[in-house]
């Protein structure tokens, strides 16, 4: 089953080594990445998604949080988090195809960032079972590229990761 | 709702506290009131170790390091012994560590400098050892171009410290240095690696001390929840086959006096791990001596049929447990060990404790005084049982058919010589689990050696740096054939500077642990393990001459009747180091044992015959 962890990291050289190292060495393959900055100046936001059991899991929350430069570690509960990736989708097109293409992306909507004779570049932004879709729809039409984004996640409600990590 | 899975810090309580006060207060003391003294980043090295109380480091010197080692030079408060090859240096800082508590210091240079410190690291990696490792690196505008003894070290030692530092700015020196200390020393010690470029050393800044230590997520838990502490001593006053499992976390935290204590008072019996040899006396009656692959069968079979498991500071070894899902089937497991990522990572806990062994134990004495007024502890059945093992089954071997030397024999009669108060340092094999089991451990830090990593050639280098960290006591390393020749050319490095370290080889001629593998689960195919070093061979080489050629006194030993008076000769002697070159049977096994991949109940009291033990 996928994980969502969501971990705020100090922004250290080498911290994506140390943090991706100790997946590779349980053997843990990262279905997704994403890395940022936070609100705090020097500290980063990690989003990944795994797909390992519960108590794997817990052994390399628990590794990870060892780590001098994680300073929090949360696992994201799917139904009280906000999920979102971003895809750009270079599709091929001609005469017969475009109008239909249009429609999907409206669809979904979704937006076309780029247009040429023989293709199309699509922006999607959503969950990943949105933007899977959109993929099957676009496929019989020959997908030429893609470029996704790791999973973007955010916990609902007022409540922050970061607060209380500086709190006197 | 998310789930939290580390404490919500306040905060970030890490800063000087943990750092000794500075020896020479006049410079740190200054740089509150008057502008700070601008030193090279060599200096500031310099003065960052003299300041944390460093007062002896192992090193070999190289390009990149040369900055520092020219500060090195003109200290008057750090003794630095140069070593003949960087392991040794790493080793070394380990048996320094090891044998007082303290923080060891292993110096390199870049590129085969630091990766010959590699091993060293990851031992310490695995047996927590605290330990600081300073490296040179090449100058940072070079970096990344494949310069003249390159190499990536902290991206190297990642996956082998607690943790590592790039330096590349001369003013992040004093600051580094002390995180890095106190993260080795601090919580679950640890190697700690500071790669310093060598620009870096070079320029110069204001020294500020004590720096500011920025470190917002570390914060090791010393202080367990009495919640779990109570629940611990009422599982421990109701139990009718409780057992303490003590780990090297018990040696790590100075813990002793209060195991010692806990231990008297509940009268459970205790087995201490191999790391943990000296963490309770082995003369005292609850004593079961070492569980595991070769443990005491008492030992064994009472963390087999232990009702309530009480791991202090250990970690469910495979070598201890044997097979997991087979290991202790009916015990409750109370689990206190001051790293949370060690609770239930081989075993579920079913209390789980995190905590420093120190603070954890004298809680848990106080919470079962408590816990006793409520439930009145029996236990007599249980050690009826176990005295029934103990006179059954003790520790014990029988004289070689081939009529040369008993290894057991030697090794016990070095101990019962030489006597509690030494330090005993060992290789890995053969010599080491008997060295483990023939030698009575009475106090703390008296026992060295390689346990998780499993590290051959550790024996002498880690001798050295206990001889050089205590002086005053007698300092035995318990070495292999195959081990001595891995690292003996530290025996260079104790003669010149005057380092009287005693070596007894445990010479069988090979790779005797292997050997024994091969003798038992290999139909007797001896692969490559012969060494051609002892009874009946070429002897190459010669360890008697080998001595000699070093400074150090030889003497070999193929009787009975000469082991006593060799031994006492090398303890007499300490005006140089001394090796004695005991040729002893290549037939002698390790016994007890438990076969590699199989429960602990099938533990073998000697070969092909296993101790009686209760069907589930």
């Amino acid at each position: 089953m996928s994980h969502v962890l969501s971990m705020l990291v100090e922004d250290k050289p080498g911290l994506l080594t140390r943090v991706a190292g100790l997946f590779a060495r349980r053997g843990f393959n990262i279905e997704s990445l994403a890395v940022g900055k936070s609100e705090i100046p020097g500290l980063s936001r990690i989003t990944v998604v795994v797909d390992v059991e519960q108590g794997p899991l817990e052994q390399v929350t628990k590794q990870l949080n060892k780590l001098i430069n994680v300073i929090k570690i949360v696992e994201l509960d799917p139904a009280q988090t906000v999920e979102r990736e971003h895809l750009l989708i270079k599709v091929k097109v001609d005469n017969t195809t475009r109008s239909q293409i249009l429609e999907a992306t409206n669809l979904f909507r979704a937006r076309i960032v780029d247009v040429s004779t023989d293709a199309l570049v699509i922006e999607v932004t959503g969950d990943t079972a949105k933007t899977q879709a959109l993929l099957r729809v676009l496929e019989p039409y020959g997908i030429r590229e893609i470029a996704q984004s790791g999973l973007l996640a955010m916990g609902r409600g007022p409540k922050s990761i970061t607060e209380r990590v500086y709190k006197n | 709702m998310p789930t939290e899975s580390k404490p919500v810090p306040t905060k970030p309580k890490v800063t000087d506290s943990l750092v000794p006060p500075k020896k020479t207060a006049g410079t740190a003391k200054a740089a509150s009131t008057a502008k700070p003294e601008i030193l090279t980043g060599s200096g500031a090295i310099l003065r960052s170790l003299e300041n944390l109380g460093i007062k002896e480091v192992f090193g070999l010197p190289g390009g990149a390091i040369m900055p520092f080692y020219d500060e090195l030079m003109s200290s008057t408060t750090i003794r630095h012994i140069l070593v003949r090859h960087e392991q040794g240096a790493g080793h070394a800082a380990e048996g320094y560590a090891s044998s007082t508590g303290k923080v060891g210091v292993a110096i390199a240079t870049s590129g085969p400098g630091a990766t010959n410190l590699v091993t060293a690291i990851a031992d310490a990696h695995m047996d927590s050892v605290p330990l600081l490792a300073i490296t040179g690196q090449v100058f940072s505008t070079s970096m990344g171009t494949d310069a003249f003894q390159e190499v990536d070290i902290v991206g190297i030692a990642m996956p082998i410290t607690k943790h590592s530092f790039l330096v590349t700015k001369a003013e992040d020196i004093p600051a580094t240095i002390a995180a890095a200390y106190l993260i080795a020393s601090s919580g679950r010690p640890g190697p700690v690696l500071v790669d310093v470029t060598k620009d870096a050393q070079q320029n110069s800044a204001p020294f500020v001390w004590p720096p500011t230590i920025d470190l917002p997520g570390y914060r090791p838990v010393t202080k367990a929840h009495g919640k779990q502490i109570q629940a611990a001593a009422k599982l421990i006053a109701e139990a009718k086959r409780p057992v303490f499992y003590v780990g090297g976390g018990v040696i790590r935290a100075e813990a002793s006096k209060e195991l010692f204590a806990l231990v008297e008072k509940t009268g459970v019996p205790v087995v201490t791990t191999l790391m943990a040899r000296g963490a309770f006396p082995d003369s005292h009656k609850q004593h079961l001596g070492m569980p595991g692959m070769h443990g005491t069968v008492p030992a064994v079979l009472a963390l087999q049929e232990a009702d309530v498991l009480i791991a202090l500071g250990a970690r469910f070894d495979d070598r201890v447990t044997g097979k997991p899902s087979e290991f202790a089937p009916d015990a409750t497991v109370i689990h206190v060990d001051v790293d949370p990522a060690e609770i239930s990572k081989i075993r579920v806990a079913d209390v789980p404790i995190v905590g420093d062994a120190k603070d954890v134990i004298a809680d848990l004495t106080s919470a079962y005084a408590d816990a006793v007024k409520k439930v009145t502890p029996d236990i007599s059945a249980w050690w009826k049982r176990l005295d029934e093992l103990k006179a059954r089954f003790p520790l014990g071997y029988d004289e070689p058919e081939d009529g040369l030397l008993s290894p057991q024999y030697v090794i016990e009669r070095i101990g019962a010589i030489t006597g509690p108060e030494a330090i005993y340092a060992a290789g890995v094999g053969q010599h080491q689990m008997w060295a483990a089991q023939y030698i009575k451990y009475e106090r703390p830090n008296a026992w060295l050696n390689s346990g998780g990593a499993g590290t051959m050639g550790y024996g002498v280098p880690a001798a050295m740096g206990a001889k050089v960290a205590n002086p005053d006591r007698t300092v035995w390393a318990i070495d292999g054939d195959g081990c001595f020749q891995m690292t003996n050319q530290e025996l260079a490095t104790c003669t010149i500077n005057d380092i009287p370290i005693k070596v007894a080889i445990i010479n069988n001629s090979s790779l005797g642990m292997v050997r024994q593998w091969q003798t038992l689960f290999y139909n007797g195919r001896h692969s490559f393990t012969d060494l051609n070093t002892g009874h009946d061979t070429v002897m190459i080489p010669d360890f008697v001459k080998l001595a000699e050629a070093y400074g150090a006194l030889g003497i070999r030993v193929t009787k009975k009747e000469e082991v006593d008076a060799a031994i006492t000769l090398a303890n007499e002697t300490n005006d140089r180091p001394v090796v004695i070159d005991f040729i002893v049977s290549a037939d002698a096994m390790v016994w007890p044992m438990v076969p590699q991949g199989v429960g602990n109940s099938s533990v073998q009291y000697a070969r092909e015959k296993a101790p009686e033990w209760e069907e589930e």
